[in-house]
């Protein structure tokens, strides 16, 4: 669609890749009907065609962002089924991920927004220091109803009621080290540890660390790497984020320096999205665009990496899986066939719920900012697995696990904890199936 | 060049009241059904035409069929005009406001009423997608026949405000013959039924009568559409050609002798290619025109409609003939027709012509279009409903560079006139919006126009619904 960017306002690179991807947007609307937030809210403001336009507005006219827009950009959940709809190939993530920022720079948030904003960023991508918080909410957890009337504590309340009702102790699969291949070695990688994952389900990447051993992979949890920066870069954060992405960088550059790596293994699509991205968040930087595109490159969701692995295709077991095909997995990283395809392998009745495009409401931090949006598109989301009458939901995104937990009674699952205990491995403690 | 095409001057009386306006809008309408800021304003300027913009005075998103009523028995009351809006993906600019319109959103009002298969219908409310239908009625084995290629984001309500077609309505007929009933909202607020679950209503024809009405006989609230049975089977099959003009004399010919396939369409070279890189359907690379022929039913019904067609397609010098292996195949053949228009942005702007010829005119018309637009400097791309004469040219141009887009429209009202001189129409399924509007003249005489007004005003004696479009600004009656 038409843009009229001056000459200086392009000279911002920030600003010419918007333009250029706003160019490409036809205003044709196919977007709007795979939006969970259009689809629950029914107005074109909350839809990626109405933000594009917000987008445009605000930043051909250079201005900084207020109330309005800010409220439609925060509504969206970066789930990026638009990008998957959209038939010109509008780049909707870099997009909005550019408005975040502008966002940040330009708007003051109410003291109670920027306040819980800032808790979240302090915390979750901090392992420690999030354990010690859900430690902190069971005490909590009586007053959530209560805290939940309050508008100021509103959001705390949300937290709590999303807190688990155990908390693990530190994961021994975050220990830095390399577990070597217990089969004939064919291959090495380096596993991301995560930050809110470990914390809340260590048993993902304890079964990944089994299977890709037991199938002859060398595993290497380098030193030094922390959360994928995901969370901030969602908040607009930018610096942080691209600190987040730097220190990675550098901590698998060494991986591949020391040892060669065959790739970055991520057992969480919402970190995959971004590690996936880094050569572009940094590729204005000269002193790391080359790594981290290098690094982007190397990343692989574990299903992606198990695909190429020949795996062999077992006897059918009596135990149907519905398969939750989160945002970033399906949309984000555009990865639908290799999850199913390794259950089916694996001799698992793979089922796929109706309006499988649509989020399931977790989003990152959205079940916590925008509690009633994700509570609806829960319900929505639980109804269609549940009409599928499966014995376990199997995902690949901790968030939704967590989100669909707290909705239905049917055991939710990583992918990989199912393929470990199909392939050898213990069978998971939330599976009761009498066979 | 063409001059720009005029909106109704904005009416003061409207534009000084604003502020009293959206307080008023506000009583009738729950929490979050009312946009007016300014900024929330924007993004409802335009629909699908993108080359014109007016930002409205407020953005009405009711609930129910009374909140509609209560808008309207509002707006009527003081004269304000009134634009209705569906998904907002219309080609002619339906949709697009003016400064001193509420627009009407339907996009609240999405739920499916009522299924009913004893008689073969469902009731839907006016916000339901056209494949919203579709998919609540598939797994019984039903569908809704007419298939605009926006159909997963279109909605009924527009689908019966510009009487949609789409590539499968050849077999099963356009929005009007799978209407059966609507609940709709006159202007000044009254609601009316048309219509029920039976074939016929008794009367005059008022639901053919408001079926491509452009929103300016009322607004539809809910609709009752006939569902049909899925056929046994279905195949979609790709002829390509080496020319253009091979591939439209195909079309006649396969028309003319008496076979009725469920949808022929054609895409010229450019279009192939942007479709392809969209949805790797497997389309041929080597031609110059590509024909996707359907058929359906058993298979022994498929086998000999397509023997039948495969041998005047040889006639015509088909070069590739490719038959889709799986259904999943078949899907991305769809996949890729339908998204057309959208994958165009990849590569250019572009405005979509909608003229509708007799199939005889069809490679002549084809081939003047070629020239036109060379004369013009500009690249098109033929991507339409063939077995239907719908041609859809879609002129590319950069919609940054006013010279070009001025170049972009005169091309375009050279091709609808000369479908309106080889015999045809100005338009097939997009409705006359505001993009065709002023070439109302080369179609009608003003007799003609002056009858069509006065059925129109019948409905709305204020000329405040949608009002800027479909009859020339000249020669309207004095309000």
């Amino acid at each position: 669609m038409q843009t009229t960017f001056t000459a200086a306002q392009l000279a911002d690179p920030h600003v010419a890749e918007s333009e250029a991807i706003l160019r490409k947007c036809v205003h044709c609307g196919f977007c709007t009907a795979t939006c969970p937030t259009y689809v629950t809210l029914g107005n074109e403001l909350d839809s990626p065609r109405g933000r594009i336009y917000l987008i445009k507005d605000m930043l051909e006219n250079g201005r900084a962002a207020d109330e309005e827009v800010v409220t439609h950009i925060d509504r969206c959940l970066s789930c990026l089924a638009c990008t998957t709809t959209c038939p010109s190939g509008v780049d909707y993530m870099h997009l909005i991920d550019h408005a975040r920022i502008h966002i940040e720079q330009t708007y003051r948030r109410p003291l109670k927004d920027r306040f819980v904003r800032a808790v979240l960023a302090a915390v979750l991508p901090y392992p420690s220091r999030f354990r010690l918080a859900l430690r902190a909410a069971r005490l909590g957890r009586p007053f959530a109803g209560m805290m939940k009337r309050v508008p100021l504590l509103k959001t705390f309340g949300v937290m709590l009621d999303l807190a688990p009702d155990t908390v693990a102790p530190a994961s021994d699969s975050t220990r830095p080290g390399n577990r070597p291949a217990q089969t004939a070695r064919r291959g090495r990688v380096a596993l991301l540890s995560g930050c809110a994952q470990p914390v809340l389900k260590p048993g993902i990447n304890e079964a990944t660390i089994r299977l890709l051993t037991r199938l002859g992979i060398d595993v290497e949890v380098p030193a030094g790497e922390g959360c994928c920066g995901a969370l901030v870069h969602h908040m607009g954060r930018e610096e942080e984020a691209l600190a987040a992405a730097r220190r990675n960088v550098d901590v698998w550059t060494k991986a591949i320096t020391d040892g060669g790596l065959d790739a970055i293994i991520i057992t969480a699509s919402g970190c995959g999205t971004t590690i996936k991205d880094y050569g572009h968040m940094l590729r204005l930087d000269p002193g790391y665009a080359e790594k981290a595109a290098r690094v982007s490159a190397l990343a692989k969701d574990v299903t992606e990496y198990l695909s190429t692995l020949d795996l062999p295709r077992l006897e059918p077991k009596r135990v149907t899986v519905a398969y939750h095909s989160a945002c970033s997995m399906q949309h984000g990283q555009k990865i639908t066939v290799a999850p199913k395809a390794l259950l089916k392998a694996a001799g698992f009745t793979v089922r796929d719920p109706a309006e499988g495009h649509l989020c399931c409401g977790s989003a990152g931090t959205y079940n916590i900012l925008q509690p009633e949006i994700s509570a609806t598109l829960k319900a929505r989301k639980v109804k269609n697995i549940e009409a599928t009458r499966p014995d376990i939901i199997a995902t690949g995104n901790i968030g939704c696990i967590t989100q669909i937990a707290t909705g239905t009674a049917i055991p939710i699952l990583h992918t990989v904890e199912l393929l470990d205990w199909a392939y050898g491995g213990e069978k998971p403690a939330e599976i009761d199936i009498a066979n | 060049m063409p001059d720009k095409i005029a909106f109704l001057p904005p009416k003061k009386s409207v534009l000084d009241r604003r502020d009293i306006i959206v307080s008023d809008l506000a009583d009738l309408l729950p929490k979050g059904c009312l946009v007016s800021e300014p900024r929330g304003l924007v993004p409802f300027e335009t629909d699908a035409f993108i080359a014109y913009r007016n930002v409205p005075l407020a953005v009405a998103l009711p609930e129910t069929t009374a909140q509609v009523a209560a808008v309207l028995k509002y707006c009527s009351g003081y004269g304000i005009p009134v634009v209705p809006r569906g998904a907002g993906t219309s080609l002619s600019g339906g949709a697009i406001p003016q400064a001193d319109a509420v627009v009407i959103g339907l996009s609240k009002l999405s739920r499916i009423l009522d299924v009913d298969y004893a008689n073969r219908t469902a009731t839907v409310q006016a916000g339901v997608t056209n494949l919203n239908i579709s998919e609540a009625v598939s797994a019984d084995g039903y569908f809704y026949a007419p298939d605009p290629s926006s159909q997963l984001a279109c909605t009924i309500g527009g689908n019966i405000g510009m009487n949609s077609g789409g590539a499968h309505c050849l077999k099963y007929g356009v929005t009007t013959n799978n209407l059966l009933g609507v609940k709709m909202v006159l202007f000044d607020g009254t609601i009316i039924d048309l219509g029920s679950k039976a074939l016929d209503a008794p009367g005059l024809d008022l639901l053919g009568l408001v079926c491509g009405s452009e929103g300016q006989l009322g607004i539809v609230t809910e609709a009752t559409v006939r569902l049909i049975a899925k056929p046994e089977g279905a195949r979609p099959v790709l002829f390509g050609f080496q020319s253009s003009e091979a591939a439209g004399a195909c079309v006649a010919e396969i028309i003319g002798s008496g076979i009725i396939p469920v949808a022929i369409e054609f895409m010229d070279r450019p279009a192939i290619e942007i479709c392809e890189a969209f949805a790797h359907a497997g389309y041929p690379m080597d031609v110059e025109a590509l024909l996707i022929v359907e058929v359906e039913g058993s298979e022994a019904e498929m086998d000999a409609m397509l023997a039948g067609i495969i041998a005047i397609a040889r006639r015509h010098g088909v070069s590739t003939i490719k038959e889709s292996q799986s259904a999943t195949e078949a899907a991305l053949i769809w996949k890729g027709r339908k998204s057309a228009f959208g994958a165009t942005g990849r590569i250019a702007d572009y405005i979509c012509m909608d003229g509708t010829v007799p199939l005889s005119q069809l490679p002549y018309v084809l081939k003047k279009t070629g020239e036109i637009v060379a004369r013009l400097g500009l690249r098109v791309a033929n991507v339409f409903h063939a077995g239907d004469g719908n041609m859809h040219p879609l002129i590319l141009y950069n919609i940054n560079d006013p010279e070009d887009a001025a170049r972009a429209e005169e091309a375009g009202n050279e091709i609808l006139k000369l479908c309106v001189d080889a015999g045809g129409c100005l338009t097939g399924e997009h409705g006359v919006g505001i993009e065709k509007r002023d070439l109302m003249l080369h179609q009608f005489a003003p007799v003609d126009l002056d009858q069509q007004m006065a059925v129109r005003a019948a409905f709305d004696p204020q000329w405040i619904m949608n009002p800027s479009k479909v009859f020339p600004l000249e020669g309207r009656p004095a309000a």
